[in-house]
């Protein structure tokens, strides 16, 4: 666990619906995971603001073994690396599909969900093809 | 800047590995201690002649300060003490450590030894999950990937950048499994096929069971000394021409990218160290714990084009007699992975090789050979050029 304040707004986001992430006011770079200063220039100066919740899938997996007991009733899910519409990339799980409705570069939407132990965490979806 | 005043100024002197695979009566810290001592005599020294010592902590039997309680354990007074953890990378970075401790006078004679008991000390899942900490704990443990997991997003981007298939993957496995029937010490020693590896059943797609390294105990040590007082000493010193590291993130959710880790960097800074390229490399030892590991390698250290390596290995490169055999003990897909020391018996084999000692598996032409450890989940690299000559 983390007694961190950025840690923790990120997390209130969460249980509002919201992933937040920080934009340098200095040179506009969007990070994920937050911190405190921007990685890209070390400016302090950095505001949150609410994702679009669109993405693409960089990579993806098929999670076969559950890791702990929390997992056991979850497996088989698809785990991902998602490419956030702003620029910054993050582990995730996309649900509601099988694993053959994912690929690379397939577009996901954002939700939030109970995975595991712990509440509202960031998922995704397959945004169905256009016909 | 290029450090060449490491290259030539050390070498190794004494190897030596510990009963490997399941060795359930033996703890992490026994394991320690018997490698140490074995390489020191094969070196043919006295523990009093030690005067510095590297470990690192083990999974099983965690140690708060590992370096001194194997120190104590072993009754040597060090001037030169620590215990360090960067993962399976640890083990080549800490001999870079070393060597520039030796040429600026630290210590004279040091022995690094590396041992855990995952198997046998360990529940399965307590291994699994101590392993799969190296995921971030605020934002991607909690999505619950095992190891394999983390590996599978870097197999599957590769594949879908460049098109390399499961059969390519597999083709590591059974190139490193021809090697192990030929050691009498590996894990596991029956042949297998591409079909074997492709049959076995998926842990997170595209890496089947076998294309994961096995779960064992087992510990390796070795003595570096300067190469001045390496002549003195009974065997053929085995000379570091050059070593270079590279860090590009911890999670992998933070690299730069999936598909070129920074075993490009330390590649490149090891080769201008030795002033060598890869046409000098007689064979390599390359970090093994999932067989897109091994790929990614190949291309970043430059063995073929990036994106080429799918090709590289069903050429046949990585068997006894191709191109460029790798992992000639086994690897730690099939001789064996005690965890963090996994790829200090990849270092002990490469010792053994170069002193022409291996036996039936010995590579006639063995002169020189680049050996290539990596931690995390491809985040922290370091890249090791070892000669029977100095260059």
């Amino acid at each position: 666990m983390s007694n961190s304040a950025i840690d923790a707004h990120f997390r209130d986001g969460c249980e509002q619906g919201q992933l937040r992430l920080q934009r340098c006011t200095a040179c506009e770079y969007v990070q994920f995971y937050p911190r405190v200063a921007c990685s890209a220039c070390g400016s302090d100066q950095l505001k949150w603001f609410v994702a679009s919740g669109q993405g693409k899938i960089a990579s993806y997996t098929v999670v076969r073994l559950p890791i702990s007991q929390q997992f056991a009733d979850l497996v088989p899910y698809v785990a991902a690396l998602v490419d956030l519409q702003e620029g910054p990339r993050m582990m995730s799980v996309i649900v509601d599909s099988s694993p053959d409705q994912v690929c690379v570069g397939q577009a996901v939407r954002l939700a939030f969900r109970q995975w595991g132990s712990a509440e509202q965490q960031p998922i995704f979806t397959v945004v169905a093809p256009q016909n | 800047m290029v450090m060449s005043g490491l290259r030539n100024s050390v070498a190794f002197v004494g190897s030596a590995d510990t009963e490997v695979g399941v060795v359930p009566g033996l703890s992490a810290t026994e394991l320690c201690v018997q490698a140490a001592l074995s390489a020191i005599h094969d070196a043919g020294l006295d523990k009093s002649q030690v005067d510095g010592l590297i470990t690192c902590n083990a999974m099983a039997q965690p140690i708060m300060y590992h370096a001194e309680a194997m120190a104590e354990y072993l009754q040597i007074f060090p001037r030169y003490c620590m215990s360090v953890n960067t993962g399976g990378g640890t083990t080549f970075s800490i001999i870079h450590h070393a060597a520039a401790a030796i040429v600026t006078g630290m210590a004279d004679t040091i022995v690094i030894s590396m041992a855990d008991s995952l198997r046998s000390g360990m529940t399965r899942e307590q291994a699994a999950k101590t392993q799969s900490s190296t995921g971030h704990p605020l934002y991607e443990q909690i999505y619950g990937l095992p190891v394999p997991a983390y590996y599978a997003l870097i197999a599957q981007a590769h594949m879908a950048e460049f098109g390399t298939r499961e059969e390519h993957y597999a083709e590591i496995a059974v190139a490193t499994r021809e090697h192990a029937v030929n050691n009498p010490a590996a894990q596991k020693r029956d042949r297998i096929s591409i079909d074997d590896v492709l049959s076995s059943r998926l842990i997170a797609d595209p890496l089947h069971l076998l294309d994961c390294s096995l779960v064992s105990d087992g510990g390796a040590a070795v003595v570096l000394t300067s190469a001045e007082r390496a002549k003195d000493l009974p065997n053929d010193p085995v000379y570091l021409l050059g070593v270079g590291e590279g860090h590009s993130h911890e999670h992998i959710s933070q690299a730069r990218t999936l598909t070129t880790s920074a075993a490009k960097e330390s590649g490149q800074r090891a080769f201008a160290m030795a002033g060598l390229t890869v046409n000098d490399i007689d064979f390599a030892q390359l970090y093994d714990c999932f067989t897109p590991t091994v790929l990614i390698e190949l291309e970043d250290l430059g063995f073929c084009a990036k994106g080429e390596g799918g090709a590289y290995v069903a050429s046949g490169a990585l068997r006894s007699g191709g191109a460029l055999p790798v992992n000639t003990h086994g690897g730690m897909l099939s001789h064996c992975h005690s965890g963090n020391p996994g790829s200090m018996f990849a270092l002990t084999e490469t010792i053994q090789q170069l002193r022409h000692a291996t036996g039936p598996r010995q590579l006639d032409t063995a002169q020189t050979a680049l050996v290539h450890a990596q931690g995390g989940i491809m985040s922290s690299h370091t890249t090791m050029i070892l000669g029977r000559e100095p260059c």
